[in-house]
């Protein structure tokens, strides 16, 4: 049986960068998601969530995303080498994001086969625990694109 | 928490002391650990330059410095293929964004090439250790566990969910796992690596003026004052001067905003964190810009002072500390690193001696793991239970207004927060974190913080690739970004660090 993971990623705090918190617990609720696949709030944990990544080959990944000239509010679906996976140079071990979580998985052998980022470009990072209205009403279509995604490797 | 606990006056039970103590620890070790291998050794070890090493001069190297059973020639050939296939597959780009090449890498091909493959056994190893997050204190670094008075977490023999005999052994089992890597790895390497950045012993000095809160409780009802009853003991040290450590009074700590984002009503004052005020105040300038005046305000860390003197905290200041404390096995350690290293005491004021004081205090705290567990175990096997104090949980017990001070040493320094509650609510609540102490901008005085003054005087060989600045700047740990954490789809260059003349 291969394993399916969700791994939600962003800060709860930061309205829009909390978008993978309020989406997992939609799921949750919705029944939606089959038992045997496993749901992480991963948070801004950076490189501790290298553990999970231990046997997934399909990895659904759920984040706030920017991408060029992608208003507010666009949902953003990236799969196989438009995934980034690279580290870089940073700071501080907090500046820790997914690329480099996804580049040390490579590196330790432990990349999923299937790789897929779903997420929405953020209309704000400001301080607050609630999505901006822009993300908010788009977040009905993210979770049936994470249902629809979820199905089709069922399928396979 | 602690704030709280000060303020309402609540005495932890022994448990929660000493399973606090654990989860201390072995933070520490692991974020140091990672800290060192992830962050900063990439300062000192050129990853390209790995691949033109010999394997077997460096299983001979590895052989020479530590009896870590991952030394055979046949192992770094294998770490130097894969290396090799991360660096050809361009598209990857894995290791962008670095300094390769640059004329300030001094290590030899083999010392790279062995690094290289401890960076990548170092994350192995963090994968398995966490599991001991999981087991006291539910996720990392965000710990679950911690509850006013106590730890939610349940201490029980006889239960399969709690603290049992059966967690006791594991947590033994990995703990021994982290010393391990720590004596064999870790403190080698380190030693290893020092002698070719010597020149870095006299350079990133900064302040000269150390503080700490002390922590780690080693008894209950421990005396903060006492440096027998904690395990890092609390103190200041002057104008570097190991032959004295002064007590610490918290009630001469202020913080200052005049280049802060902030503003108070008379800002050539500071202000006592207990009454401290965070009125944000945004003066600009607005981005882009090229460059940010130090005369005026220019940052959103405000300036704390102690006695009106900048300080230095975090590792080197709690080694430091200890060292002039005369506490037996930090002496010992530093001064066998300063016998191999040829070297007085003075060298450790430098981003060298940050380093080594980061590696020691890894040591101490990983050599406490199993002892502290036994402590626990025993604890509990004398039929005590009890996790949490339970006679202030009901609001109605508290008096009708109190003050805390909570204090204590996070991985990076000394960590203080304050509040005043009043009528069952918080009435007021500031904190000074590490990096602020650190980080700090000029006060009313022009006084630099630990930062500024240790990047004084650095060489720099080129400008646009300023590896010399990240070295003492990462030296400290900096804590700066725990906040966005938005994916960029294009692969954008988020952080740059640019040299000004």
């Amino acid at each position: 049986m291969k394993k399916t993971l969700i791994l939600g990623v962003g800060n709860y705090l930061l309205s829009d960068d909390g978008l993978s918190i309020h989406v997992l617990e939609r799921l949750q609720s919705s029944n939606r998601i089959p038992d045997e696949i496993q749901m992480v709030d991963g948070g801004t944990c950076g490189l501790d969530l290298l553990q999970y990544l231990e046997g997934v080959s399909n990895l659904i990944i759920i984040d706030a995303v920017n991408r060029k000239n992608a208003a507010p509010g666009t949902i953003i679906r990236l799969s196989g080498d438009q995934v980034p996976a690279y580290l870089s140079l940073k700071i501080s071990p907090h500046d820790i994001g997914l690329p480099d979580l996804l580049a040390t998985a490579k590196l330790r052998d432990l990349y999923p086969q299937n790789v897929v980022v779903l997420g929405i470009s953020p209309a704000s990072l400001e301080l607050g625990v609630e999505l901006s209205p822009v993300v908010a009403v788009q977040v009905d279509t993210l979770i049936n694109l994470i249902i629809e995604e979820v199905l089709q490797i069922e399928a396979i | 928490m602690r704030a709280v606990e000060d303020a309402l006056k609540i005495q932890v039970p022994t448990n929660a002391r000493i399973i606090r103590n654990l989860i201390d620890a072995i933070q520490f070790v692991q974020d140091h650990v990672i800290h060192f291998y992830h962050l900063h050794a990439l300062d000192w070890v050129d990853i390209v330059n790995a691949l033109s090493a010999d394997p077997k001069a460096t299983a001979d190297l590895a052989h020479s410095i530590s009896t870590w059973p991952n030394s055979s020639e046949n192992y770094f050939r294998g770490v130097q293929e894969r290396v090799q296939k991360f660096v050809n597959s361009g598209q990857l780009g894995i290791f962008a964004n670095a300094y390769w090449g640059h004329p300030a890498y001094n290590l030899p091909p083999e010392a790279n090439l062995m690094a290289v493959a401890h960076y990548l056994e170092a994350l192995d190893w963090q994968r398995e250790i966490i599991k001991a997050h999981a087991i006291l204190g539910a996720k990392n670094p965000h710990l679950q566990t911690y509850l006013v008075g106590g730890m939610s977490i349940p201490v029980d023999p006889n239960s399969e969910s709690a603290i049992n005999a059966d967690k006791i052994a594991q947590l033994l089992g990995l703990f021994a796992k982290a010393k391990d890597f720590v004596d064999r790895v870790y403190l080698p390497d380190v030693l290893a690596i020092a002698p070719f950045y010597l020149d870095w012993a006299g350079l990133g000095e900064g302040l000269g003026n150390f503080l700490s809160y002390g922590d780690i409780p080693l008894i209950d009802n421990a005396d903060p004052n006492n440096p027998e009853h904690l395990f890092f003991p609390r103190g200041v040290i002057l104008d570097r001067d190991l032959s004295k450590v002064h007590p610490l009074d918290p009630e001469k700590i202020h913080e200052f905003v005049t280049h802060s984002w902030y503003s108070y009503e008379d800002e050539s004052k500071g202000l006592h964190p207990s009454i401290g005020e965070t009125n944000v105040n945004f003066t600009g300038p607005n981005p882009p810009y090229e460059f940010l005046d130090t005369d005026k305000k220019y940052t959103w860390l405000k300036a704390p002072r102690y006695d009106q003197k900048s300080m230095e905290v975090g590792p080197l200041a709690r080694m430091l500390i200890g060292y002039a404390s005369g506490q037996k096995r930090v002496v010992e350690l530093i001064d066998s690193i300063l016998e191999k290293l040829n070297a007085p005491a003075t060298v450790l004021f430098s981003t060298l001696g940050r380093v080594a004081a980061r590696c020691v205090e890894t040591v101490l705290l990983a050599e406490q793991l199993q002892p502290w567990t036994m402590e626990l175990a025993e604890n509990i096997g004398k039929g005590d239970l009890r996790i949490h104090e339970q006679d202030h949980w009901e609001p109605s017990s508290w008096p009708a207004e109190s003050m805390g001070w909570g204090w204590t040493e996070a991985p990076r320094g000394a960590l203080g927060h304050w509040i005043h509650i009043k009528d069952g609510k918080i009435a007021n609540y500031q904190a000074i974190v590490p990096s602020t102490w650190n980080g700090s901008p000029r006060d009313a005085k022009g006084l630099m913080g630990a930062y500024e003054a240790a990047l004084i005087g650095t060489p720099v060989a080129d400008p646009s690739q300023p590896v010399e600045i990240l070295r003492t700047i990462h030296s400290f740990d900096p804590c700066m970004a725990c906040a966005v954490h938005v994916l960029d789809a294009d692969g954008n260059e988020i952080t740059k660090v640019i040299v000004m003349d």
